[in-house]
């Protein structure tokens, strides 16, 4: 039975330990709000990109000048799985849903005898995949330092994709991340960017696609255009996942705080019974002392 | 007089504008263009330059952007600009750093010819921005 100071020692430790987890989600909510406005002013550029890619894609369909951002090297043996996690854990399954969706991607690759190649952004991912697949990982990537995503960021990461793609390095592109859908659910999600995934039209508006006039020629808006385009989807995951992360961190961190919470009332009983119990045996121990006189 | 169209500026991180508006003026990268309603189908890469919106009511408001897409169709006219920013807080300084990466870009670009000379091209159009944001 833990004495009556161990107890004390017990709340207090605890009741510390929850005014830190109850700090950490109002910095995760505050950070939250921020991170969500981001990743919505991010959308628009990103869907009209989209639309545009999706007109120039089906103007240059079939061609033999299409460049291989586009239709693919031909290939399907090398991939490269891009994983888009935090650089700090205490975000409740956050890092762990996107690392598993990758990891199971990658045995499965590896299963069909592919070569897998590991491209790391955020410590996370690297700490929680270097055991497994210590041989695939090959480029790292992390923001630490870094507050607010820019487009810069984004900008990085997409360069050295391109660097190796335009090296032979790999013959198709992954990008994985959460996006975030509300505060309580982030879903892990696997987007191919390198060959460009093209959207199907669903609102039939540009079905009757239009012939475009190309300033500069088609193939050298296309030589412009691709690039960009791996970088906004770039930026969209990393943004996507800023949300993300704060979100399952601040639930995460809710959930703590309220742990913490039952777990002082369940001490506190204890403390208070215990106490109870020995000012008791002390009234026994005098009573009965003073009634042998 | 001119009937209004769709007219959207967006950068990765904003929606700058969409509204309807009667002409604007894009600098494409072989060309400064003005867009009315009913324009052909027309796709181009910008250059560093002035984008000048006429809306509906009549008012003008310019945009200096720093390079990126213009997708023009009758009905509509969005501009993908990497960056773009209204006039009223555009500053040299922000054309000087501008100028100073196209000019690392340059640097960089050695032997390439083709990345040269659009690091050239690109430092040319930056100078004429900056004369018209500082009056000689």
């Amino acid at each position: 039975m833990a004495s009556l100071k161990d107890l004390r020692n017990r709340i207090a430790s605890v009741k510390a330990t929850q005014k830190i987890t109850k700090a950490m989600q109002m910095v995760a909510a505050a950070k939250l709000r921020r991170a969500q406005e981001a990743a919505i002013a991010a959308r628009p550029y990103a869907e009209r990109m989209d639309k545009v890619l999706a007109n120039i894609a089906a103007s240059v369909a079939g061609k033999e000048t299409a460049p291989e951002l586009l239709a693919g090297t031909g290939k399907d043996d090398v991939h490269m799985l891009v994983v888009f996690t935090a650089e700090r854990g205490l975000a409740g399954a956050f890092n762990a849903s996107i690392v598993r969706k990758a990891r199971l991607d990658a045995r499965r690759l590896i299963g069909e005898g592919k070569t897998v190649k590991l491209f790391l952004v955020g410590k996370k991912g690297n700490d929680m995949l270097r055991r497994e697949f210590e041989k695939e990982i090959g480029e790292r990537m992390d923001f630490r330092g870094v507050r607010n995503i820019a487009f810069e960021q984004a900008q990085g990461v997409a360069e050295k994709l391109l660097t190796l793609f335009d090296e032979g390095a790999f013959d198709v592109a992954t990008i994985y991340y959460a996006r975030f859908e509300s505060v309580i659910s982030q879903v892990p999600v696997a987007q191919r960017v390198i060959p460009v995934e093209i959207a199907e039209e669903d609102d039939g508006e540009h079905a009757a696609s239009y012939h475009y006039e190309y300033e500069p020629s088609e193939e050298e808006i296309l030589a412009d255009l691709l690039p960009r385009n791996l970088a906004v989807q770039v930026f969209r995951a990393l943004l996507e996942n800023a949300a993300s992360e704060q979100g399952a961190r601040m639930s995460a961190m809710d959930n703590a705080t309220r742990n913490a919470g039952d777990m002082i009332d369940r001490l506190s009983l204890s403390y208070n019974r215990q106490r109870q119990a020995q000012i008791t045996t002390e009234l026994i121990e005098i009573i009965s002392g003073a009634e042998s006189l | 007089m001119a009937d209004p169209f769709r007219f959207e500026l967006v950068t990765p991180t904003a929606l700058l504008v969409s509204e309807e508006a009667d002409q604007v003026v894009v600098p494409g990268q072989e060309g400064q263009f003005t867009v009315l309603r009913q324009h052909a189908p027309f796709m181009t890469t910008l250059k560093p330059g002035m984008v000048e919106v006429t809306k509906s009511g009549g008012e003008t408001e310019r945009f200096y952007v720093r390079g990126g897409f213009a997708d023009t169709t009758p009905e509509s006219l969005t501009i993908l600009a990497d960056e773009a920013v209204p006039e009223t807080e555009v500053n040299a300084d922000l054309i000087e750093a501008h100028l100073r990466e196209a000019e690392e870009e340059l640097e960089a670009a050695g032997g390439d010819f083709h990345r040269h000379a659009s690091a050239q091209k690109r430092i040319s159009d930056l100078h004429d921005v900056r004369r018209w944001i500082i009056p000689a």
